[in-house]
């Protein structure tokens, strides 16, 4: 009998290798660094490509305590939310994250407006606590993060973090910072491939390195667009595979953040007594939602409640086996 | 789309002289400017002026001055099983090579898919064989037929097959550009994978006034019916920029308002 050959796809192209955080001997405080990227085929698909770095989780943590989250989900962290170093160990001791994403929620200037060199004093605080790699992340308030992030930066110069974002109409400060102190960075695009690749274009025409680029294409929930985030991130694998250099950047998406706004996760029992156990609820909603984009490719998932994270792990562990 | 640089070659005076004297730099700068342009390989040829006798040699130093530039694929232009054979030992050194040519006579398409087996190297197969350039369409789907039978008899890889309809001037010959764009369109439909289509594009304005129009208007109606690699000239700025639009158009590459620079940046 003649046996036939596996039908394999074969790929042109590569999704870049980047390693987060630096040691001692590299420049850096970390005790562990991150590496992600590499793959060759489409994730998770052994027969076609490799997957050198699976996908890692990130835990969030606030540089403020939130008052804005579920009690459900703040309930999971305890006392710890009142300080970023004990949150930070907690996510790495408890709930195993392999990076820590601290947002610097409390520097925004409707809620707490807090200065640059308190920022960075946040930041030298959760560099201290722990020993994985940061991703800082700012408030979302563009003139107020190109005040901030640059101090955070020099703050973190040489521990080789991620620092986000990087918009369209928006990056040159942060690109300037991240190039001066060795960091990498975040590129975000509304779900817009096209904005997603111009804003890859424009950070590497300031002669940023390429493959120190994570590309943030928003990140939608489950029942709430995360159809359009994965359609976005396959097609953006799809072609960095196709040997686009342009779109061969690791990805990263913000699960938690997205998953605890929708209203099956933050509901009560009170608002709605037959959804079953609201901290159960929540947490399946987030590990649902980055179970999906796992497949899509996506490189680091940062996420909010430590069963959720837990979880995503072990799913990650089975499914490169 | 895969840019294989046409202007390393002897018919070029330039390169002809550098052959005649020995002379490497214009031939690594040739090399340079065209993969700033964007070209993914480039193509090797010694050109008519070299005696016979010397043409074997000619390619080897011509490949060899080449790859202290680049690993990129070369494409070992010639008719002659020895000089492709010399040709693909410097050339495989370092990176891939590509043969360029074999025409479709049984004969000649063993032994070329024998070396092509042997160094793990492409092929251009040409729509000729012992008649001559097939002039219609199913000449030409005939002769690529044999040339993807004899490459699964050599165990040579349908990717790694590149079949050629042959481009002939088109004030020779107004209705074959039209035969070419069909013919294109069915050799795509050869086998699964589908065999890569090549052409060499300049010779498609040979002797014409508006040459480079010529040769990116076809460019773009060559690409619509499925041709994914091209022997031209990179340096032909109008010509990268109409080729890049069209892949574009056709969604086989991700829009961005700068995606002519991506174009050459995506290279580097």
């Amino acid at each position: 009998m003649t046996m036939l050959a596996d039908a394999k796809e074969k790929w042109a192209g590569a999704v870049n290798t980047l390693t987060l955080g630096a040691t001692a001997g590299e420049g850096g405080t970390r005790t562990s660094t991150v590496t992600v990227g590499g793959g060759t085929g489409v994730p998770f698909m052994r027969f076609d490509g490799a997957t050198p770095h699976p996908p890692v989780v990130a835990i969030e943590i606030w540089d403020r305590e939130p008052d804005d989250w579920p009690a459900a989900l703040t309930a999971a962290w305890g006392k710890a939310v009142k300080s970023p170093a004990d949150w930070a160990r907690k996510a790495v001791e408890e709930a195993g994250a392999d990076l820590i994403c601290l947002k610097l929620a409390g520097t925004h200037p409707d809620t707490g407006d807090r200065s640059p060199a308190e920022a960075a004093a946040v930041v030298r605080s959760v560099l201290k606590a722990v020993g994985v790699p940061l991703v800082i992340w700012g408030c979302d308030s563009e003139a107020k993060d190109n005040e901030v992030l640059p101090s955070c930066s020099q703050a973190a110069a040489g521990e080789r973090c991620l620092l986000g974002a990087a918009t369209e109409d928006n990056y040159k400060t942060l690109v300037a910072a991240c190039q001066a102190d060795g960091h990498a960075l975040i590129g975000l695009s509304p779900i817009d491939i096209n904005i997603a690749k111009q804003v890859n274009i424009l950070i590497s025409e300031m002669g940023f390195p390429l493959d120190r680029i994570v590309m943030y294409q928003t990140t939608g929930a489950l029942g709430y667009g995360l159809e359009y985030t994965y359609s976005i991130q396959e097609r953006g694998r799809l072609a960095a595979l196709g040997g686009d250099k342009m779109m061969a950047m690791p990805v990263i998406c913000m699960v938690g953040q997205e998953a605890w706004r929708a209203k099956e996760s933050k509901a009560t029992t009170e608002e709605q007594p037959t959804w079953g156990d609201p901290a159960l609820r929540g947490m399946l909603w987030e590990l649902s939602t980055a179970v999906t984009l796992l497949q899509a490719g996506s490189d680091i998932m940062v996420m909010r409640h430590p069963q959720a994270a837990l979880g995503l792990k072990d799913m990650i562990k089975r499914l490169v086996v | 789309m895969l840019v294989i640089g046409e202007r390393i070659n002897g018919m070029f005076e330039a390169i002809g002289e550098a052959i005649k004297n020995k002379d490497p730099k214009p031939v690594r700068e040739m090399a340079e400017k065209q993969l700033a342009g964007g070209a993914d390989a480039l193509d090797i040829n010694v050109g008519t002026r070299v005696p016979k006798a010397e043409r074997a040699a000619a390619m080897r130093w011509l490949i060899e001055v080449t790859r202290e530039v680049t690993d990129k694929p070369l494409s070992i232009d010639n008719p002659s099983l020895e000089t492709v054979r010399v040709g693909l030992q410097a050339a495989t050194i370092k990176g891939r090579a590509i043969i360029n040519s074999t025409t479709g006579q049984a004969e000649k398409l063993a032994a070329f898919m024998g070396l092509a087996h042997e160094f793990g190297a492409g092929i251009v197969g040409l729509s000729i064989d012992e008649n001559g350039v097939a002039a219609t369409i199913e000449g030409k789907l005939e002769i690529g037929m044999r040339t993807l039978a004899a490459a699964t008899d050599a165990g040579v890889s349908i990717e790694d097959v590149y079949l050629d309809p042959i481009i002939l001037p088109v004030n020779c010959d107004q209705k074959a550009p039209g035969i070419v764009i069909e013919t294109i369109r069915q050799f795509r439909l050869l086998s699964d994978p589908a065999p890569h289509v090549v052409i060499g594009l300049s010779n498609l304005s040979q002797g014409a006034t508006e040459r480079s129009l010529i040769n990116r208007v076809f460019l773009t109606m060559a690409i619509g019916a499925g041709l994914d690699a091209s022997i031209h000239d990179p340096l032909d700025t109008e010509l990268t920029n109409t080729m890049v639009t069209a892949e574009i158009l056709l969604n086989k590459a991700i829009y961005s308002d700068s995606y002519l620079t991506a174009y050459l940046q995506g290279k580097a």
